[in-house]
């Protein structure tokens, strides 16, 4: 469905995803110091960590929202951080969840959810609202098609904007604090569907700070601190015998916050 | 809301106000003659329909209205482009940013009646054969195109500012191009944004077709004009201001409806 060029490496083989060396500065603040990562192919990980550690930056730069200072960034073996590479075909791959959801006002959930497919890959109003009918079905909100977004609650709008992100079938999703601007008693009915995704198979980075989801949904944890992931493992690891003492301590505040 | 006692009160300041200017009015020395002069009826009538020898005030509206709605459309348009071009990025496209700027700092500089003359007088001086032998009142939309478009776009310009940049980071996010996102997200929502002070704008347009009569088209002003310089009376200036407020007002309820009508659409969740 998705005209896209020959990987380098036959997908599956190498990672789906590999973060190499990145460097990003707002002015002098330097928020990613280097950092590196690996996301295999249907491999779903957590980014943990304080504000400002960094999680959100990595994500704005994989989407290229934001430009690396330094480093490359690898989709399916195929450097996206050179000069000349196509963002629009980049970002029709990676899918992306914001925290505040950033609906389009003017436009119904429907129309929401088929704005990408329409103008991007060409697909008929019919194709896309078929696909959105699938979409809307699995994410329960089928009798809301064709409410406005401020209709809606903000559970409700975040699903429809994680909707919005998989109507583009991308490769990658990547979910940036999604449940931070939602009341608690709306949390669990968005990380419900993330989790289904997730047993679904798909390859995901989510930044979070919802430790018990973290813990039941990821295969492996990041913990990320001042720009650098200084510590990660398997959920079961990280949660219960922390190597690094800022990873501990980062716990224990969340702990003692009862988030955990 | 008012208590009984400030309903009274506000009622009876109301009520003296209009005595006292009623009376500062109906008393001055001159209030008779300024009557005969402004508010005859019977030259109220006239100048409304017009005599053998002076054309009527109504018909010379008509101009008026064809003006604005032919200089709307082109603005509108013209408008658009000109905000546009003054936001998009990058070193290539810096001249004509740069003669976006200069044509919109340039145009809401220049007073209207010199770009009038300028234009009115000046063009058909260049002999070109196109654009030399128009019509008065084709230099007359002219410059009101020119003039108003300057204005509009920085209408528009403010409403594109308006639209947050999580908004188009989301369309990007969806693999839109920034045309793209500029085209379906960012001005829908920015042109709803501000249709009010648009059509404000538009209003300022309406009257500003009375300028045009410098160049010797007979619109309303200046029909009121020549009936006042025949009469030796000038109720006509009355009955064309009163028509260029009637001429206003379905713009300005218009503009109610709808925005009346996007907030309802988006309360009930119909799909228009």
């Amino acid at each position: 469905m998705m005209p896209s060029g020959p990987p380098e490496t036959a997908p599956g083989d190498g990672p789906a995803l590999r973060v190499d060396n990145v460097y990003k500065s707002f002015g002098a603040n330097r928020v990613l110091n280097g950092i590196s990562v690996q996301v295999a192919p249907l491999e779903v990980i957590c980014l943990i960590g304080a504000s400002g550690s960094g999680k959100s930056t990595l994500l704005k730069c994989i989407n290229l929202l934001e430009p690396v200072d330094s480093g490359s960034i690898f989709v399916e073996g195929h450097d996206i951080t050179t000069p000349g590479v196509d963002v629009n075909q980049v970002r029709r791959r990676i899918g992306i969840v914001f925290q505040a959801f950033n609906l389009f006002p003017h436009m119904s959930v429907l129309q929401n959810i088929t704005l990408g497919p329409r103008r991007v890959l060409q697909a008929s109003s019919s194709e896309a609202g078929g696909r959105a009918a699938e979409l809307l079905d699995r994410i329960g909100l089928s009798d809301k098609k064709d409410e406005y977004p401020d209709r809606l609650s903000g559970g409700q709008q975040q699903r429809v904007a994680i909707a919005r992100a998989l109507a583009m079938n991308p490769e990658i999703m990547l979910l940036d604090e999604i449940t931070s601007a939602l009341d608690p008693e709306l949390v669990a009915e968005v990380l419900g569907l993330v989790k289904e995704l997730a047993l679904g198979g798909m390859t995901m980075v989510i930044a979070t700070h919802e430790m018990g989801f973290a813990r039941d949904t990821a295969d492996r944890v990041c913990f990320l601190d001042e720009g650098l992931i200084i510590e990660e493992g398997r959920p079961e690891e990280m949660f219960t015998a922390p190597q690094q003492p800022r990873t501990r301590q980062f716990l224990q505040r969340i702990i003692a916050a009862g988030r955990l | 809301m008012l208590g009984g006692r400030a309903v009274l009160v506000s009622s009876a300041s109301t009520v003296v106000f209009f005595l006292v200017l009623f009376a500062a009015i109906a008393l001055a020395p001159g209030a008779s003659i300024v009557q005969e002069r402004f508010l005859d009826p019977v030259h109220l009538k006239q100048a409304f329909l017009g005599t053998q020898t002076s054309p009527s005030v109504f018909e010379a509206l008509l101009l008026n209205v064809k003006m604005f709605m032919i200089a709307e459309a082109f603005i509108l348009v013209f408008a658009l482009i000109v905000a546009i071009v003054r936001g998009i990025p990058g070193p290539v496209f810096f001249p004509f940013r740069a003669v976006a700027v200069a044509y919109t700092d340039l145009f809401r500089g220049v007073p209207l009646i010199l770009v009038l003359y300028m234009l009115g007088f000046g063009v058909p001086g260049l002999g070109l054969r196109f654009f030399s032998s128009r019509s008065d009142v084709t230099y007359g939309i002219a410059s009101l195109v020119l003039v108003y478009s300057a204005y509009v776009a920085e209408v528009y310009r403010a409403g594109i500012d308006s639209i947050h940049e999580s908004q188009i980071a989301a369309a990007r996010s969806l693999g839109l191009s920034r045309w793209q996102s500029l085209r379906f997200v960012v001005l829908p929502q920015a042109i709803r944004r501000v249709i009010p002070p648009l059509l404000n704008d538009f209003i300022g347009l309406q009257k500003d077709t009375a300028l045009v009569s410098v160049l010797g088209s007979v619109e309303a002003a200046r029909a009121a004009q020549i009936y006042a310089a025949e009469q030796f009376n000038y109720s006509s200036y009355v009955i064309a201001a009163a028509l260029f407020v009637l001429l206003t007002i379905p713009l300005a309820r218009f503009t109610d409806q709808l925005i009346a009508r996007d907030r309802r659409r988006r309360a009930a969740g119909v799909t228009v």
